[in-house]
């Protein structure tokens, strides 16, 4: 009975990449009468199907950047390369056609419906209307909208989440394949927030788009972003590299205040519990005798047995002790279980384990059936081996990211050397 | 006064009719001019206040003074009575025009343009529908004030209502002089409100649901 489970890492079915490579190529943005460039020489690559996020403090020109990709901004000088082509010189209406964009609180029109809100893009490229009619309900669906409740509804007969929903549900409308969000989830209270982070999350696992955020929220760049591009004034790329890699090792004193305190905090929610080694544990089914299952701990060498139940659910989890004073194991669920979720973050699971005060919590799947054990050692070792491996790592595919002629705002007192070597590698990517 | 309206009541009705008519006919003109001036202007704050200053100071100008200036150049008729009304209309639209095309939530401009609206496309489609509930505000208070201005410009001998006000002002003490003055005055102020409770339901039809207050 002795079930020992190992922790198997969800595997995706393997989905196919329908974002674009974006290259932004020594772009710069200056405004007549000011003496400092908004955006000054960039050059940025951005990995087709991943999300790149755009931080940095106000005013120091991430905007204006994500908006010179889809040429709301028109660059002064520089290339915009879209999926090769050089798009620097086409009509941008067209070419904001082919680009998705999400603004803060969705940016809907109010006195169109939703279901034309989405429409808007589809209908400007000639689609039919039942091709139309169909795909707004297909995206409805998408951001969890339901189609019938929602199709007719007026912006401002929808909560502040809804909105920036159909927002995202209206970017997505020609199935662009690059989206680009300026401070998409600014505008909703903290708890919509994450939950709508958490569904693009899962809407980009489904579509591998490029997308471009920008956000001024750290916490934010680090849960969404594949890389996350950190600005200061005048789009000077201070660091761009994994959230993983920033948070081992900024590249200067700037990244580290931006980070803010608790790096460390912070690496624990980019691991997922079922990403790390789960510890086995004895389990017992109710009815069996408590001797056997204190027989078992002794063979195995363990403190305490998990009961789980005939789906495999866990009902309790008995200490020596506690089996000790039974004969057959009852079958009652103890409500105050420390149960995590194989997809929750590290962090979520040591906050379980603090409030419980075992030290330890018991982690469940699909259908919450038992997996294994997580505890306070695990995590030691798990973010150990993640700091070394973002200390040692090269950042395999890392992109380009460099200012050109500003090499000196890279000094710092890690001498820089992530970003530098990029520059090594040169702009490649054309 | 029974017997003045209904021994002349085909006149009247042609008259009312002629009037409304010019209100009307003059309310789309001066509806469509003031669009396109706001158009022009409302995106240069510079532009926006000479538009501003001047539909102000243009509601100073006294109506039957103007009426007797255009008519040397113009002659008599229809011509003098149209630009008199039209002229008069177009300044409370174009007040509301500008203030509504200004006051739009630059984000939604933003988006609009964000997702591959023209230029005039962000015009069309979403600023003037979220400008015209203000638009149509205007205009009301124009319908309002031209229908008195509609009637000056019988001065000028132009169709409408303010024949039988002059005519009555000018035999004034002699027989029938006030019942014709008090017909004039009554049918202007009956089209008013019949044409005021039209243009809300124009609003009814043209105001989106979304944007309706």
């Amino acid at each position: 009975m002795s079930d020992n489970i190992p922790a198997t890492a969800s595997t995706d079915p393997a989905s196919v990449i329908t974002g674009a490579s974006i290259l932004l190529d020594q772009v710069s943005k200056r405004y007549p009468g000011q003496a400092k460039a908004a955006v000054d020489g960039l050059t940025m690559e951005i990995p087709a199907g991943k999300i790149v996020m755009l931080v940095g403090p106000s005013g120091c020109g991430k905007t204006t950047t994500l908006k010179m990709i889809n040429r709301l901004i028109e660059p002064t000088e520089g290339r915009i390369v879209l999926d090769g082509d050089d798009v620097t010189g086409i009509n941008g209406d067209d070419l904001r056609r082919r680009i998705g964009y999400v603004i803060q609180a969705g940016g809907l029109f109010p006195h169109m419906t939703v279901a034309t809100n989405i429409a808007i893009v589809p209908k400007m490229l000639g689609w039919s209307k039942d091709r139309v009619a169909a795909r707004v309900d297909e995206l409805l669906e998408l951001v969890s909208l339901d189609p019938a409740q929602y199709r007719d509804r007026f912006p401002r007969e929808l909560s502040g989440g809804q909105q920036q929903r159909v927002g995202v549900a209206r970017a997505l409308a020609a199935d662009p394949p690059v989206l680009l969000m300026d401070e998409p989830f600014g505008a909703v209270d903290p708890i919509t927030r994450v939950r709508l982070q958490d569904e693009l999350i899962s809407i980009q696992k489904e579509l591998q788009k490029t997308i471009v955020c920008v956000t001024h929220d750290f916490d934010e760049a680090v849960k969404l972003g594949d890389w996350i591009a950190i600005f200061t004034e005048g789009a000077q790329l201070v660091q761009y590299d994994t959230p993983e890699r920033i948070l081992a090792e900024p590249a200067n004193e700037f990244v580290e205040n931006f980070i803010g305190a608790g790096a460390g905090l912070k690496q624990l929610t980019l691991t997922r519990v079922n990403e790390v080694e789960l510890q086995s544990a004895v389990t017992a089914s109710p009815g069996d005798l408590s001797s056997d299952v204190l027989s078992r701990l002794d063979q195995q060498g363990h403190d305490h047995a998990v009961i789980i139940d005939g789906r495999n659910r866990p009902l309790q989890w008995l200490s020596r002790r506690q089996l000790a004073r039974l004969e057959r194991i009852g079958s009652t669920r103890d409500p105050r279980l420390p149960v995590v979720g194989e997809r929750a973050t590290l962090n979520d699971a040591l906050d379980i384990m603090l409030v419980s005060s075992v030290g330890a919590a018991l982690v469940t799947g699909g259908r919450d059936s038992f997996r294994g054990v997580v505890d306070v050692e695990t995590i030691m070792v798990a973010m150990s081996q993640a700091h070394a491996r973002a200390r040692t790592s090269h950042a395999e595919g890392k992109p380009v990211g460099i200012n050109t002629g500003a090499l000196t705002a890279l000094d710092g007192p890690h001498d820089g050397t992530a970003p530098l070597r990029s520059a090594d590698r040169g702009a490649g990517g054309e | 006064m029974i017997e003045y309206v209904s021994s002349r009541f085909g006149q009247i009705l042609f008259a009312s009719w002629q009037h409304f008519s010019l209100v009307v006919q003059s309310l789309i003109l001066a509806t469509v001019l003031a669009v396109v001036i706001a158009a022009l202007v409302y995106r240069s704050p510079a532009l926006t206040a000479v538009a501003n200053s001047v539909s102000a100071t243009g509601l100073t100008i006294p109506g039957f003074a103007l009426v007797g200036l255009l008519i040397p150049l113009f002659g008599f008729g229809v011509a003098p009575a149209v630009i008199v009304v039209v002229f008069f209309a177009v300044l409370p639209i174009l007040r509301n025009a500008v203030v509504g095309l200004t006051g739009i939530d630059g984000a939604v401009i933003e988006s609009a343009r964000g997702v591959g609206l023209s230029r005039f496309q962000t015009f069309r489609r979403v600023e003037l529908p979220m400008a015209w509930p203000v638009i149509l505000a205007g205009v009301r208070v124009s319908a309002q004030m031209v229908m008195g201005i509609a009637a000056i410009t019988a001065y000028a001998l132009g169709p409408g209502l303010g024949g039988f006000i002059f005519t009555g002002l000018a035999r004034l003490g002699g027989a029938n002089a006030l019942e014709s003055v008090a017909t004039g005055i009554i049918a202007v102020i009956i089209l008013a409100v019949v044409l005021d409770l039209l243009l809300v339901g124009l609003g009814r039809l043209t105001i989106p649901r979304g944007i309706r207050v």
